[in-house]
């Protein structure tokens, strides 16, 4: 009886060894892919890359991150993928953080959005991690939300309305932080252990919520 | 329709293709929440709103 308990005991300690070492792996190759990211940017900025550039960089890290990436997430290869797609991201955000740039108060906006971004990701990461409740439970409303906003954003891009661009923009910020709350929250309770398709989930989470709220903050508070 | 429209549509739609697998996955395996987990989550998500417009607040 005892020895059954002991055992019992070992295998949920190994467990919990197992969770922390994929939440480990996770975040060192987050901080990785968002420093090389961040590169990549200052290298499309140095460049000079117009803007048509960032929709081309995210077409080509959607084929990589649909295609590739799951074929290759659970290999040494997958590493070269990741940064590959956060690298071509990144590239793409450069050019757009050059456009806010040219603004009166452009340094303002982009400084705000980037605390701003980490200020929700950190805080929404340290409670799914201390509470280590499960927000799988919000899987669905996650993916309906998603796809009204794709469809709103589709037909935005006709309509050209100002009202539905920052309703697109909100609901995408708010989406992407219950998706970082399920993402870290699965990552604790044992349901994803691999750590390139969590820094995967968590990196485009940050991208589009850091997107979003510039588009949001350059709508309200530009002064041009 | 100008190229970038046209860009932006292939992108669109690559998007919901992409979503697709999470919503059958959600389909085929519905979680159930307990009780208590959507008012954190609403009130997890409402500050986060409360601090988007604390943000442009500040900007302005």
């Amino acid at each position: 009886m005892e020895q059954r308990s002991t055992h019992r005991a070992s295998v949920a300690s190994l467990s919990t060894l197992e969770t922390n070492k994929v939440l480990k792996n996770t975040y060192m190759l987050l901080a990785a892919t968002l420093g090389f990211s961040a590169l990549m940017a200052g290298l499309a900025m140095a460049l000079k890359v117009p803007t048509g550039a960032y929709l081309i960089c995210v077409i080509a890290s959607m084929v990589l991150g649909m295609f590739v990436l799951p074929r290759t997430a659970n290999s040494g290869a997958g590493l070269g993928v990741i940064f590959l797609v956060t690298g071509l991201l990144g590239f793409g955000l450069g050019p757009i953080v050059s456009m806010y740039l040219t603004f009166s108060n452009g340094a303002q906006l982009v400084s705000t959005a980037l605390g701003g971004t980490a200020v929700i990701f950190l805080g929404l990461a340290g409670y799914a991690m201390t509470s280590k409740r499960d927000f799988s439970f919000m899987g669905g409303f996650v993916a309906i939300g998603m796809m009204v906003m794709i469809v709103g954003m589709i037909a935005n891009i006709f309509l050209q309305m100002p009202l539905m661009a920052v309703v697109i923009s909100g609901g995408i910020i708010l989406l992407m932080s219950a998706l970082i709350l399920m993402q870290i929250g699965s990552i604790v309770n044992g349901g994803e252990t691999n750590y390139i398709m969590a820094t995967y989930s968590l990196y485009l989470s940050i991208f589009n919520i850091f997107i979003s709220l510039l588009q949001l903050l350059g709508m309200f508070g530009s002064d041009d | 329709m100008e190229w970038m429209q046209i860009l932006a549509l292939i992108a669109g739609g690559m998007m919901l293709f992409a979503i697709w697998p999470m919503y059958k996955n959600w389909r085929a395996n519905p979680v159930e929440a307990q009780p208590g987990d959507w008012s954190t989550a609403v009130f997890l998500l409402g500050l986060v709103l409360l601090f988007v417009l604390l943000l442009i607040w500040s900007v302005q």
